[in-house]
Parts: structure tokens; sequence; C-alpha cells
């Protein structure tokens, strides 16, 4: 390895440069899945190249900059992480492999995980072996991700996993789970959870594809039928995965922030945002006052994103906000999503709504528009965000509760429920 | 404002706080309404004192900074401004103070020496009717040089204290150019007309000038060359409108923050129901937002960094667009109560407003930065 011992900032930058120009293709941040690719052996072709990439990532030194060396990490601080992400802006760069694998699903291992649990996975993480997904939101419900309903039962040294987990982005083509389950049902809604690993290819598990509005297939269901899971697969204490829940939500919304994760500088929104000026031009309207202020308005929106990031990131760290201050990264960074994509839509003008082959930047700008809630909604909607600045960051009332100290098996979860 | 200020930077915004909050109660700043010039001179020297115009010049001219970064340390003190809404000709007397004493400004030490007592005040002569502020190169003012003498001719406003100020640095083309001239208050043919203002206590005025006649000694910096020290000029005005509309939106905030727990409705706080919790979120991200952009910007133009004009232009149309927002929202929230003279929440809302209007709109600000991406496009 390349890496020599406390390797000056500047030298690491330097080496870093060197290597993403020598060794990886130009292109831009591309957002998986959720541009409307309907084909699958380009998406399996992609997500093989990333695990290729992150592979070259690590033999080189430069995966999980921020990781602890004992689980093939580097043990830097979060500078040289920015560092690289700087010699990363306009290269490929394996997102697949990012969120959720390193965060929010290692970082919850490396807080969380026994012993061996990190040593089998975060390597392989690291390596591109291992893709991880979240499964946390349920048909029943997912800003209450705490409602959990999906049940594991103690069997001897293993438990036997019940029901079903929805909304993963990727799940069919990928390898592990971090799975939030109920385990007691006779404790009061927070109180009874648990959280577990387990592969996604086992008998048992069934993952089903979900299209998207787009025509996108990446959204998938896991349905769990008697899914056994040994008990040294579980993460944190049985009972306790509200503990673990709340770290997870955290990782959850420092996204593209977290030092743990790969993602190229200044490459806009983490959602890889539509190109305006790109579109503008393609739509012939560079001349409009009015464009321009559009295209204007969208790069606002981008800079004060990564300004604010910047700047709560260094707060967390420094301790003088609390981890809950990264929500007010993600209501800010999903609103100027949901923005700058009404902002192209209307820049696109008609070739927004139906377009040429060979329209360019603007033949996007349609599907973009429909998919525009995604950026409010995925990684806990903006709503939640709200709440948890107002109730955790401003320290006004919290929404009543229904039956917060009630069993959770009586507290009514659907319209038909209710007694 | 600065997440970590280092030691020195705070004691400097640490006394200029405690300065402020013994004179500048917002009772004082109500009273101020009617005074002619807005402020005292006694006022001014005092602040000066506490270094509110040396920030820009160099130590070789008798200023300094308390950071290596001047412009940097400057934004603390427009923060704290904004979050009193103080008088007083902060941004234009250190414009011109910085331009005075920035490297082939020629001679203007004694100019300088007046301003960093406190004992004079000067300001910029900048913006003109229907230019935008964004702009420069658009504007009408003329600057001819005949013989070993400038003459200018143009009208400027809005003019920041330009009734109360001993110079005005008057910035115009020569041929395709821009020139900076240093004219004395007084000077024939100079007249200055005052206008009206959203703010209590900023004043502005219309400078009409015909057929002025300077010693060509009174130009700063070379003749027909200054458009990027006007440039640089521009973008630390910006900064500094910026650094004081945030100090405003933050106290605002909390002033509203702190109503929503005190004001009770349907026997229940405000800060209880949802729909007002979502727009405190919203308000509370824009601030950080606002905080962020425009330290970034700051750091940027101090260190000269490549992305500086860009940075300034995105902090100076978010911060119109969204404190403006802000201040609106905490109206709403506060009910009748918030439209009446005698509370403290329209302090702000003008700040930010005049803000919002000077040193070019949110929309002329997206304008420019659309035109810098395409720059960066073609380089
Ligand atoms: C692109 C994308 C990728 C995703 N990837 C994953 C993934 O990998 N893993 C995973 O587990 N999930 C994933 N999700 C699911 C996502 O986390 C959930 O969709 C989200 O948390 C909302 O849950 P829900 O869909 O059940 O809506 P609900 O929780 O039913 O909410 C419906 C609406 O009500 C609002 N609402 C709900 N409760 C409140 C409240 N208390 N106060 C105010 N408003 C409220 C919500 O904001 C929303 O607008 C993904 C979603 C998207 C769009």
């Amino acid at each position: 390895m390349a890496t020599t011992e406390a390797e000056d900032l500047d030298d690491f930058r330097e080496r870093a440069r060197k290597w993403v120009t020598a060794n990886l293709r130009p292109g831009g941040a591309e957002r998986a899945g959720l541009r409307g690719s309907t084909d699958e052996e380009a998406e399996l072709a992609a997500v093989a190249r990333e695990r290729e990439v992150q592979r070259a990532m690590f033999d080189a030194g430069f995966a999980g900059i921020c990781f602890p060396k004992e689980y093939g990490g580097q043990g830097l601080p979060p500078a040289y992480q920015g560092a690289f992400n700087e010699a990363l802006a306009g290269y490929e760069y394996p997102g697949r492999l990012q969120v959720p694998t390193l965060s929010p699903c290692a970082a919850v291992l490396l807080e969380f995980g026994t012993e061996e649990q990190k040593r089998q996975h975060i390597p392989a993480m690291l390596k591109g072996e291992e893709l991880w997904m979240q499964l946390l939101s349920e048909p029943g419900g997912g800003s209450d991700v705490a409602g959990a309903t999906t049940t594991a039962m103690r069997d001897g040294e293993e438990w036997i996993l019940n029901g079903s987990k929805i909304w993963t982005t990727g799940a069919w083509w990928s390898d592990w789970g971090l799975c939030l389950t109920r385990t007691n049902w006779d404790l009061p809604k927070h109180r009874g959870l648990t959280v577990f690993i387990l592969p996604l290819r086992q008998p048992g598990l069934d993952v089903h594809r979900i299209e998207m509005l787009n025509g996108s297939r990446e959204f998938c269901q896991e349905f769990l039928s008697d899914v056994r899971v040994p008990d040294t697969d579980r993460v944190g204490d049985v009972d306790d995965g509200w503990t673990v829940g709340t770290r997870w939500m955290f990782h959850e919304r420092m996204l593209y922030n977290s030092p743990l994760v790969s993602f190229p500088a200044g490459a806009g929104n983490a959602a890889g945002g539509p190109d305006l000026l790109g579109i503008a031009r393609s739509a012939g309207v560079l001349g409009d006052v009015a464009m321009r202020e559009r295209v204007g308005e969208g790069r606002v929106l981008d800079v004060v994103g990564n300004c604010l990031q910047d700047r709560v990131g260094a707060a967390v760290r420094s301790r003088q906000m609390s981890d809950q201050a990264a929500a007010i990264v993600r209501l800010f960074k999903g609103i100027s999503a949901a923005r700058t994509r009404t902002l192209g839509y209307e820049i696109a003008g008609a070739a927004g709504g139906v377009w040429a082959d060979g329209d360019g930047a603007s033949a996007d700008a349609g599907v973009d528009f429909l998919m525009r809630q995604t950026a409010c909604i995925g990684g806990g909607t903006t709503e939640m965000a709200r709440n948890v600045i107002s109730e955790r960051v401003l320290g006004m009332p919290r929404e009543p509760a229904v039956g917060r100290d009630l069993p959770y098996r009586d507290v009514p979860r659907s319209a038909t429920s209710r007694r | 404002m600065l997440l970590e200020p280092l030691p020195d930077q705070e004691s400097l915004r640490d006394t200029t706080a405690k300065y402020l909050a013994d004179v500048m109660s917002s009772e004082q700043v109500r009273r101020l309404r009617d005074d002619a010039a807005g402020f005292a001179p006694g006022y001014w020297r005092q602040g000066a004192e506490l270094g509110w115009t040396s920030l820009l010049v160099g130590e070789a001219q008798g200023g300094g900074s308390v950071s290596e970064h001047g412009l940097v340390d400057l934004t603390l003190i427009a923060h704290e401004f904004g979050l009193r809404a103080a008088p007083g000709p902060l941004l234009p007397a250190n414009i011109v103070a910085g331009a005075l004493s920035a490297e082939g400004a020629g001679d203007h030490s004694e100019v300088v020496a007046g301003l960093l007592s406190g004992a004079s005040v000067a300001s910029w002569a900048y913006a003109e009717e229907a230019v935008a502020a964004t702009e420069p190169a658009a504007m009408a003012c003329q600057v001819r040089a005949e013989g070993d003498e400038l003459v200018i001719d143009g009208v400027k406003r809005p003019v920041e204290a330009a009734a109360q100020s001993d110079h005005l640095l008057v910035t115009g083309r020569t041929g395709d150019g821009l020139t900076q001239v240093l004219v004395a208050a007084g000077t024939p043919g100079l007249s200055v007309e005052a206008m009206h203002s959203v703010d209590l206590t900023r004043r502005f005025a219309r400078v009409e000038l015909r057929g002025v006649r300077v010693p060509s000694s009174a130009a700063v910096g070379s003749v027909g060359g200054a458009g990027a020290q006007v440039e640089r000029q521009f973008e630390q005005a910006v900064v500094l409108a910026c650094a004081e509309a945030v100090g405003a939106m933050q106290a605002a905030f909390d002033m509203t923050l702190a109503w929503t727990f005190d004001r009770y409705s349907f026997g229940r706080p405000l800060a209880s129901y949802q729909a007002l919790k979502h727009r405190c979120a919203d308000m509370k991200s824009w601030l950080e937002g606002a905080h962020a952009v425009t330290d970034a910007a700051a750091r940027a133009l101090a260190t000269a960094a490549p992305d500086a004009a860009e940075l300034a232009s995105v902090a100076k149309s978010f911060v119109g667009d969204y404190g403006a927002e802000l201040l609106q929202d905490c109206v709403q929230m506060h009910g009748g109560v918030g439209v009446t003279f005698d509370h403290d929440l329209h302090l702000y809302l003008r700040r930010v407003s005049l803000q919002r209007a000077l040193w070019g709109t949110p929309a002329e600000h997206k304008r420019r930065i659309t035109t810098l991406l395409e720059q960066r496009g073609d380089a």
C-alpha cells in the first residue's frame, strides 16, 4: 500500500489527484436508477464497474479514509476525505457503494457492531465486495420508523424474522441488509425493537421489484417468511434497537456530509441535480433574462446547500450543534433539489413536456420534474426533518403521541385498527 | 456569523456587542427616526476606537485587522450592527477607508486618518438610477481628464450618509474604463439632496455632480483602470450588507421563537402547533444557510479565492430573498403586534429590506451568477 505513516495533507491531496486522473474515467455524479433507466443489464454493469472502482480505491489506500485501520480503513481525519472528494470532482465514483453501504450501514456497525461483525463486514464493504441496504421502511409506514412491525422471535441461538420491508433502492443487486425489527410487542413502541444484519439472498427472503412512475424498477420490497438469523448477527442489545436506530437516523441525515463516504466535491446537490445552464442552452433561452435568473437561482441553492452542509458538519463535529442539526441540511437539500427540478422544467419550456431524441439536456427535465418529490421523501421526509428541527434543535413541544406508554400491540396502526 | 471565531475576533465582536448594548437600545434606535443624521458624531467616534473603521486599512496606514483577514473581522462587527439594527455608516466608511489605503491608490493618508479616528465620515458614490449595481460597466457618470484636473459629471443615487460625509469616493467612467475620484464635501458643482429610506436611521441622498473639478491627485488608483478595484469594493460591500442582514435575521428569528413559547392560543403555546413548528424549521434552515454562505463569501473574498465573485453573488441573492421572507414570516407569526411601531421587529424588517434592495437585488445577482457560470464554461 502506498500510504505512509502520517502522510502530510498536501502530499495526500497530490497523490489522490494523480491517482484519480490516472485510474478513473471522467464523468459526473450520476444517480442510480432514478433517471428512468430501465435497462437491467446496463444497471448490473454499472454496479459491477462501481465494485471494481471501489476495489481499486481500496488497493490504492483511498477507501475508508476515515475508517479505523483495524477494519481496513486509513484512520485519517475528515480533512483527508475532503481532499479526496476534491480530487474526485469530475470523475466517476462508486456512488452505489457509498450510501447506504458505508453510511449509514457501516457507520452503525462501527458504533454498535461486535468485534467479529466489524471484522467480517467492514473490510468487505470497503473493498466493494458487500453492498448493503437499509431495511427500515415498511408498507405500513416509513416516517414512523420506530413503528416497525416486522417481527423477530427468539428460537434458541437464532431469531426467526417475519414481515415486509419496502422502498429499498437497488436491493435486487445488493448483498446485505441492516434490518429494524420488533422483538417485543408487550413494551411501548420504542422499547421493543432490535436490529439485525442479514444476507439479502437467502431462502425465505423474497425481493420484489417495484416499478417507479418513471419506469425504473430499482425500488424493491422484501418479504421475509421465517428467515433465520443467528443471534451473533444481532446489532446492539435485545429490545434496545431504538438506541441504534437513533444513531442510524443521524447517519442517514448526514448523507454526503459524512466523512465516511466519498463524493465528488462541488458536484452540486447530492442527488445529481439538473444542469440548468445546459438545459437553458439546449432550449435556446439563454438570451432570456427571466431564464438567466432561473439558472442563477438553481446555482444559488446548490452553493448555499454545500456551504450549509460544511457549516453544520463542522458545528456537529465541534459539538456546537447537536447531531440532530443534520436535519437542517436534509431539509434544505430536499427543498432545494425539488425547486431545482421545477426550475429545470420551466427553463426547458415545451421541450420539457414533449421532446425528441437529440434534444440534449432539456430532454431529461420532464422526467426529473415528475420525480421531483423523491428528494423530499427518500432518506426520511422533509416533514420529518421539520419535526426534528423544531422539536430537537429548537426545543419546541413534541407532537402528542398516541399511546406512548401503551404496549405496542394496543396502539392503533391503521384506520381499520382503530377501535 | 463565524462558527469558531479566533479569541481576538471574539473580543473584537464582544466589545462592540457590549458598547451597542449600552448605547443603542431599541428605544434609542426608534428615537433616532427624527434625527437628521441618524447617528451622533460621538457615537461614531467611540465606535471607531473599538475598530469599526480600521479593519480594511493596512497597518502601515494606522489600521489593522485582528486576524489576517480584515474583511472577515469586519463581518463580525456588521453582524452585531444587524443584531441591534444599529445606526452609522459602517459599510461605506469601511469601503472608502479600504479603497483609499489600497496599494496604488495614491496618497490619501490624511483622509484615512480622519476615518480611522471617527472624526470624519466618507461614503461611496457608486450606484446610479436604472443601472444594475451588478453592472458597473453600464454606469453613466463621466470622469474626464483636463490638464492636471479631473472633471466629473453625473448623478449618483442612493449614496449612504452623503450629507454626513466629509468626502465622497465617486466612481465614474473614463472612456471604456472606470475611474475613482475622492471629492470633498462642498466642492463646487456637488449637490446633495436627501432621499427617503425604509430604514429608520440610515440616511441616503441623491448626489449630483455638475462639472465638478478636482486635482488629478484626487484620483484613487489609475484613471480609466479602476475596474478591478471597483469590483473588489463592490463585492466587499455585498458581503458586509449580507453580514448585517444575517445579524438582523438572527435577532428577528430569536425574538419570534421566544414569542411562540410565550404566546398562547386555544389554551396552548403557539410553539405547540405543527404548522408553526414547521415554519420555524424552514426559517432555521434559511438562517443557517444565510450564515453559512455569508461566511464562505467573506473568507473567499479575503483570501482572493477563485470563486469569490460567485460566492458574493450567491450570498447576496440568497440573503436577499430568504432574509426578507424570514422577516415577513416572523411578522406573520407575531400577528397584529408585528406591524406596530413600538415592537422591535420592524427595526430588523427594515434593515433586511434595505440590504435586499441595495448592492444589487437578488434577481440582478442571479443574472451575474449565470454570466459567471458561462465564463467558467468558456474558460
Ligand atoms: C428514492 C427513495 C429511496 C428510498 N430508499 C429507502 C431505503 O433504502 N430504505 C428504506 O427503508 N426506505 C427507503 N425509502 C423510503 C422512505 O424512507 C419513506 O418513503 C419515507 O420515510 C416516508 O415513509 P412512507 O413512504 O411510509 O410515508 P408516510 O410515513 O406514510 O408519510 C406520508 C406523508 O405524511 C407525512 N407525515 C408522516 N408522519 C408525519 C408527521 N408526524 N408529521 C408531519 N407529516 C408527517 C410524510 O412526510 C409524508 O409526506 C426510500 C424512498 C425513496 C423515495
